[in-house]
């Protein structure tokens, strides 16, 4: 599996760390129904099959946050984009 | 027909002939007491308790594919009860029980063997959770022994002792861990269920759920809809994908695990190893293969496929643990779906659907918990209440806080 780092080019994934799931949104902790929020945020995941976006670490490169999209049944990867977009 | 020595001499002087099936290809009938969906080692083995233990027959186990096609072919096959916290250890060991017993109750030779598994230790600190580890077990009625360096070494005197950034320490054994054979378990659960009047039906995926009001009353599968009082989803994997068809989003991730076996061996590896500085496992097939694992790839997947990075991992992992390894060939690999929980730690609860109950969360240890599985998930689906060893089990400990985190990792289920 290579990840198309748009700052270093495809990669080998292994130089990669994994996050997760990266359509989460942390929620306001402020608000009245913050532990709900708060228990979805943390614990629950759509875990598709499919077109999944989550977040890479290229910690042996660049060292940027990417989203990636791609698709948990077969692995193809349909890009990646600058998690804090391109600077 | 009930296997014993007498059958095979009179099969054996008559050609063979005399076997039948040993379950029935059943069709799905309109409706049954229970459904349980999904027919790996925990389906199979809740439907033969439900039946067994809590006299409901009216029950059909539906399988998307063929029964044992999922992770019970899978795995690596280690059967042990040797976990830490209190909601854990004693459930598997009520599972390592129910193996003990298991061929007998089945009247299926699983190839139950308990030739022990050794967990080895590499630093003081790790000695000393060991030990603690150790006392939580004997504290559960499980058997657990500390070894030192050279109580390994009159184990295992082919280990790499005086690895340069690893030296072994020593181990925490347990001599009543060990294997079974993976599919001779499914087939020994699906026989007995099956003689007890449960209907196995396969190649019937689970399309939707039928539903009165909040309460689920049946499934819609590829073979026609299947009503039914009560149904147990115990499809692993694919738990997921399953529950959302009942509008539930659950704590748990998919992700794929590899597993190895290489080429056949004269016996070398005579128990269960796993190495205490790295994630790596390896035990012997009575075939002769070595068959091991390592850690989970870490990002989601349903490909039942890895990537090579993990097979890198694996290798070296095994190279530092025993070098002589380093020449074997690799028969086959290959991936499964494993049901990454939230803490690493198993569901086995009621659902907010009433008529609908969830097994699931197994991680990359579902295989040695199958029995207890079984025997849990058949209580609580029977009574509505959780069998005393697996009350920690609830899916919603993630909202009130009992998380079962044997690691520690926190929610972050490619860690664990």
């Amino acid at each position: 599996m290579r990840i198309p780092c748009p700052y270093c080019g495809a990669r080998d994934a292994s130089e990669f760390a994994y996050l997760g799931d990266a359509t989460l949104t942390r929620p306001d902790p402020a608000a009245p129904d913050a532990a709900d929020a708060f228990h979805d945020y943390v614990y629950l995941r759509d875990n598709p099959a499919g077109a999944h976006s989550e977040w890479w670490y290229h910690s042996g490169g660049c060292r940027r946050w990417l989203k990636v999209t791609r698709d948990t049944t077969s692995h193809a990867i349909a890009g990646a984009e600058l998690a804090g977009g391109a600077k | 027909m009930r296997y014993s020595f007498l059958s095979l001499l009179k099969n054996g002087l008559t050609g063979q002939a005399g076997w039948k099936p040993a379950w029935r290809d059943a069709a799905p009938k309109p409706a049954y007491d229970v459904i349980i969906v999904g027919g790996g080692g925990h389906g199979l083995a809740t439907a033969f308790y439900l039946a067994s233990e809590h006299g409901i027959r009216n029950i059909a186990v539906i399988e998307k594919g063929h029964i044992g096609s999922g992770n019970a072919g899978r795995n690596t096959t280690i059967i042990r009860s040797n976990y830490l916290l209190p909601g854990n250890e004693p459930f598997y060991e009520w599972s390592m029980k129910l193996w003990e017993g298991l061929e007998q109750a089945l009247n299926y030779n699983a190839m139950v063997s308990q030739r022990g598994i050794l967990n080895l230790y590499h630093s003081d600190a790790q000695r000393d959770a060991y030990a603690r580890r150790g006392n939580a077990m004997r504290l559960a009625g499980a058997d657990s022994e500390l070894l030192d360096r050279e109580g390994v070494r009159a184990m295992y005197p082919f280990l790499d002792f005086d690895n340069a950034r690893f030296p072994i320490q020593g181990g925490l054994a347990q001599r009543r861990g060990g294997t079974a054979r993976h599919d001779a378990v499914v087939w020994g659960y699906a026989r007995a269920a099956d003689q007890l009047g449960v209907d196995i039906v396969q190649n019937c995926e689970v399309t939707g759920f039928i539903s009165e009001g909040d309460a689920i009353v049946g499934v819609e599968t590829s073979r026609g809809a299947i009503r039914a009082k009560k149904v147990g989803l115990a499809v692993a994997g694919s738990s997921s994908r399953v529950a959302k068809q009942a509008g539930l989003r659950l704590p748990m991730e998919s992700h794929v695990l590899q597993a190895f076996v290489s080429e056949g061996l004269k016996p070398v590896v005579d128990g269960v190893i796993t190495f205490g500085a790295g994630h790596f496992y390896i035990s012997q097939s009575d075939k002769g293969g070595l068959v091991f694992g390592g850690d989970i790839d870490g990002y989601n997947s349903y490909a039942q496929r890895g990537n090579l990075p993990v097979v890198e991992d694996v290798a070296e992992s095994g190279m530092a643990l025993m070098p002589r390894i380093g020449r074997l060939r690799l028969l086959r690999m290959w991936g499964g779906i494993m049901d990454m929980s939230m803490d690493g730690s198993p569901i086995i609860d009621r659902t907010p659907r009433p008529g609908l109950y969830l097994n699931s969360g197994w991680c990359y240890g579902g295989f040695k918990a199958t029995p207890a599985s079984g025997w849990c998930f058949a209580h609580l689906l029977a009574t509505d209440a959780p069998h005393a060893t697996g009350t920690a089990f609830k899916l919603d400990r993630f909202r009130t806080g009992h998380l079962i985190d044997e690691k520690g990792v926190g929610a972050q289920p490619n860690l664990h």
